[in-house]
């Protein structure tokens, strides 16, 4: 009987088809390993609805493993593709750059070393628990970009600026040794998360995926 | 390349590739043997040293970081192996093979000068990165607490 009843409601609550993924549907198809170009979106005339398309193709940075793998849901980082915990086995500690013995610093330098294989970037640590993303969808990281509490502390304006310029962001392009980089160029993303702000910095809808 | 480095208190002037791993330096070069080489990638802490008294690994701390700073290995960790935890270690009889053993050491030093006083926890997480192929952790952890002076309840 209960679930005749959990049926009957779930019929009741039938979505309707998914605006955004209409709009989405509607763009060039992509490689894995590119980003779409800021023009094509230009072909969604109503700015909301490009707004929450640009931010679907930003996803697909954000949720990159280059880029996902520190913002963790925990207390310790990922690695490779975002599916095993950081080896060796290490905290974030009260700075997020590790605890003593076990800093970031430790190993972690300012470039790559390809030698032994170890990524670094200036500044490398581990995004504040307030900034996780890992799990997350679209939406729910849409919101959180948008929250100053959630954001590390940034404007919109300075968000863009972030994203397109720090350099430890821009080490997810440029991972070495290997590893799969975030797709397109920090540059593109910078753009695309630029046009984003200034349509509005529309949400997708919780469905919507790129 | 000319590197200038003081190690355990000395100055040093390294006629080197400023690419050499560290750990190249210090046993190769300068003959202190005490830094183990156990899996070359940051993996293991076998090489663990510290670098202005930062804890790092030095298979994969090229020469030239170290430019005009101070290391301090296994050696120079006391004049006459006396540092509480070397005391500790000999006390509780902590090495089996030994190989691990200068790095839990060194890493387990910083934490001391850190936290004079550390938790279960902290003692794990600060040690997380140093293997001991012989399983010697249990010691391990009650050698860093008996040279902090924190009670064992185990």
């Amino acid at each position: 009987m209960a679930s005749v009843v959990l049926l009957a409601g779930a019929g009741g609550c039938r979505r309707q088809p998914d605006s955004d993924a209409t709009r989405w549907e509607s763009l060039p198809p992509v490689d894995a390993r590119d980003l779409r170009p800021l023009d094509v979106f230009q072909r969604i005339e109503d700015p909301a609805q490009r707004s929450r398309a640009l931010f679907l193709e930003t996803s697909r940075v954000y949720l990159h493993p280059r880029c996902s793998n520190c913002h963790p849901d925990g207390d310790s980082p990922y690695q490779d593709s975002g599916e095993t915990l950081h080896n060796p086995p290490v905290t974030r500690g009260p700075e997020d750059k590790g605890v003593v013995g076990m800093e970031c610093a430790g190993c972690h330098q300012e470039k790559n070393l390809e030698l032994a294989r170890v990524p670094g970037a200036p500044n490398w640590h581990v995004a504040p628990r307030s900034m996780s993303w890992v799990g997350k969808s679209p939406r729910e990281l849409c919101e959180q970009l948008k929250d100053s509490k959630r954001n590390g502390g940034k404007t919109l304006e300075q968000l863009v600026e972030h994203n397109a310029h720090d350099e430890l962001v821009a080490w997810g392009w440029a991972p070495g040794s290997g590893r799969q980089p975030a797709p397109g160029t920090q540059a593109q993303f910078g753009a695309l998360v630029a046009a984003w702000v200034a349509t509005g910095a529309q949400c997708p809808s919780e469905e919507a995926r790129p | 390349m000319s590197i200038r480095v003081r190690v355990n208190g000395v100055e040093q002037e390294l006629d080197v590739d400023p690419e050499m791993p560290l750990l190249w330096a210090l046993r190769d070069v300068l003959g202190l043997t005490g830094t183990k080489y156990g899996c070359g990638q940051a993996l293991c802490g076998a090489c663990s040293v510290h670098l202005d008294g930062q804890v790092v690994r030095a298979c994969v701390t090229p020469i030239r970081r170290a430019d005009g700073r101070e290391v301090t290995t296994i050696e120079g960790l006391s004049p006459d192996g006396g540092h509480p935890l070397q005391r500790a270690w000999v006390e509780l009889g902590v090495p089996q093979c030994g190989f691990c053993q200068s790095g839990q050491l060194m890493c387990a030093a910083a934490l001391l000068a850190k936290k004079p006083q550390p938790t279960d926890a902290d003692i794990d997480q600060s040690l997380a990165g140093n293997l001991c192929r012989c399983g010697t952790y249990t010691r391990i952890r009650a050698a860093v607490k008996k040279a902090a002076g924190v009670p064992d309840s185990k």
